[in-house]
């Protein structure tokens, strides 16, 4: 039966509607503190979730939340219908008289800013949010004018030049190299080419290695590296040819 | 010849202080009450009724487009009743369009009586006031005001703007309720008429 499986989360009140009903008949649960369109929102998703209407359990719900709506009006208002109940003819008369004579006295006031709306009518102003929105509060300490202004003159001077000039390469012609290469090697058969530009700045040392690699293409020379980045071993040409002559002389000495 | 000597006056002079309470009411939304106005003027109270004095002058009905008028509790600037035609042609007044009779009950039942919940606007109405009421609270005209400590009610009162739409300086600008008639013997005695002639 859906009633019984009502299970709620009020704020008052979490469990079954069972028990909402049982605390409240012993009194332990003030039924003002209940949300009672909580309890009836709760029961018609429940309802929604069924497949099928329990029209028996619906109409068992009805009662049972109309009978909690009548408590609980009668828990609000616990006087009234009492009093007027008991209320002798006379005192209900003038209970009567009173009450109408204050529904008269609103019906005429009610009239009255009725005329006066009329009156003023020709009123317009303008309508806004609330007018003095809190101040926001100032997050920055106090400063100084002068600090301010020695602030302002820093950043207002204009910054040192800063030189480039190491930054600048300058390369030497290649051909400076081949005639100096050229030189070396007139004057030895091979020499080590690691050595021979130790001493330059590296941006010359590319030129010469430049100069290393047209001395290899134009044939003057022969280059051995025995490994990656070993050193560079450079032989003149004619050096090489009359090696390996020596070497076929040899073989063929050797072989006969 | 000697001179009087003369009181040194604090603060700016009224002149130079109407000009700051004009740039106050105008940057305001909502009445500004005097003390309001002292607070921002960084004034004193007295001072600064003497500028809206000026200020009152300066911007009176015929003088100037820009009326100053008391209300709510406070001082606001509004357009004049003559150019109220033309700012009906460039403004609705949606706040008190189309204020039902029940509406207009429960405002003076909420004006009167100060807070009420819905349960004590139904009594004296003898109908359910749900509805009027939630109205009202959009309109801006009825605020919530706590709960009541009996049962736990939520509590209404008329807002600042209800006052100001009605032109009312404050609520004590509403008639004496005794003055508006419902004498109670009066309608006992016409109840006992009634009742006779049924009788009869």
């Amino acid at each position: 039966m859906i009633v019984q499986e009502l299970a709620l989360d009020l704020d008052a009140f979490e469990g079954p509607f069972d028990l909402l009903l049982a605390l409240v008949l012993r009194d332990e649960i003030a039924l003002s503190d209940v949300e009672l369109v909580e309890v009836v929102i709760a029961f018609i998703e429940r309802l929604a979730e069924r497949e099928d209407i329990d029209l028996e359990g619906c109409g068992e719900f009805l009662v049972l939340i109309a009978s909690l709506l009548e408590l609980k009006a009668r828990g609000l208002f616990p006087d009234e219908a009492e009093e007027l109940a008991e209320l002798e003819p006379e005192e209900a008369a003038e209970e009567l008289a009173r009450r109408l004579a204050e529904y008269r006295r609103m019906k005429s006031a009610a009239a009255w800013l009725t005329d006066r709306l009329v009156a003023e009518c020709d009123r317009y102003f303008r309508l806004g949010p609330a007018p003095l929105a809190p101040r926001p509060e100032r997050r920055l300490a106090p400063q100084s004018a002068d600090l301010l202004g020695a602030a302002l003159r820093e950043l207002a001077t204009p910054p040192a030049s800063v030189s480039l000039r190491h930054m600048e390469l300058r390369f030497p012609p290649v051909s400076q190299f081949l005639d100096r290469f050229r030189s070396v090697l007139a004057r030895r058969r091979r020499f080590d080419f690691d050595a021979e530009v130790a001493d330059l700045p590296r941006s010359d040392q590319a030129v010469a290695f430049l100069a290393l690699l047209e001395l290899r293409k134009t044939g003057e020379v022969e280059l051995e590296q025995s490994a990656p980045f070993a050193p560079i071993r450079v032989s003149r040409c004619d050096l090489a040819d009359e090696e390996a002559v020596e070497v076929t002389a040899a073989w063929n000495v050797r072989s006969a | 010849m000697e001179r009087p000597l003369r009181l040194v006056q604090a603060g700016p002079p009224v002149a130079q202080l109407a000009r700051t309470v004009e740039a106050l009411l105008v940057v305001a939304s909502q009445p500004l009450s005097v003390a309001d106005l002292a607070a921002a003027a960084a004034d004193d109270a007295d001072r600064i009724e003497e500028a809206l004095a000026v200020v009152g002058a300066r911007f009176a009905e015929g003088e100037s487009g820009i009326v100053l008028e008391q209300v709510a509790g406070g001082y606001a600037f509004r357009a004049a009743r003559e150019a109220a035609e033309a700012c009906g042609r460039l403004f609705e007044r949606p706040v008190e369009r189309g204020l039902s009779q029940a509406a207009l009950e429960t405002l003076a039942i909420a004006a009167y009586l100060g807070p009420c919940s819905r349960p004590d606007i139904a009594r004296v109405r003898g109908v359910a006031a749900d509805s009027v009421v939630a109205n009202l609270v959009e309109r801006g005209l009825l605020a919530e005001a706590g709960r009541s400590d009996d049962a736990g009610a939520v509590q209404y009162r008329t807002t600042p703007l209800f006052e100001r739409v009605f032109g009312l300086e404050s609520l004590a600008a509403l008639p004496r309720l005794d003055d508006l008639g419902g004498d109670a013997a009066e309608i006992r005695e016409r109840l006992e008429q009634l009742s006779q002639s049924r009788g009869a």
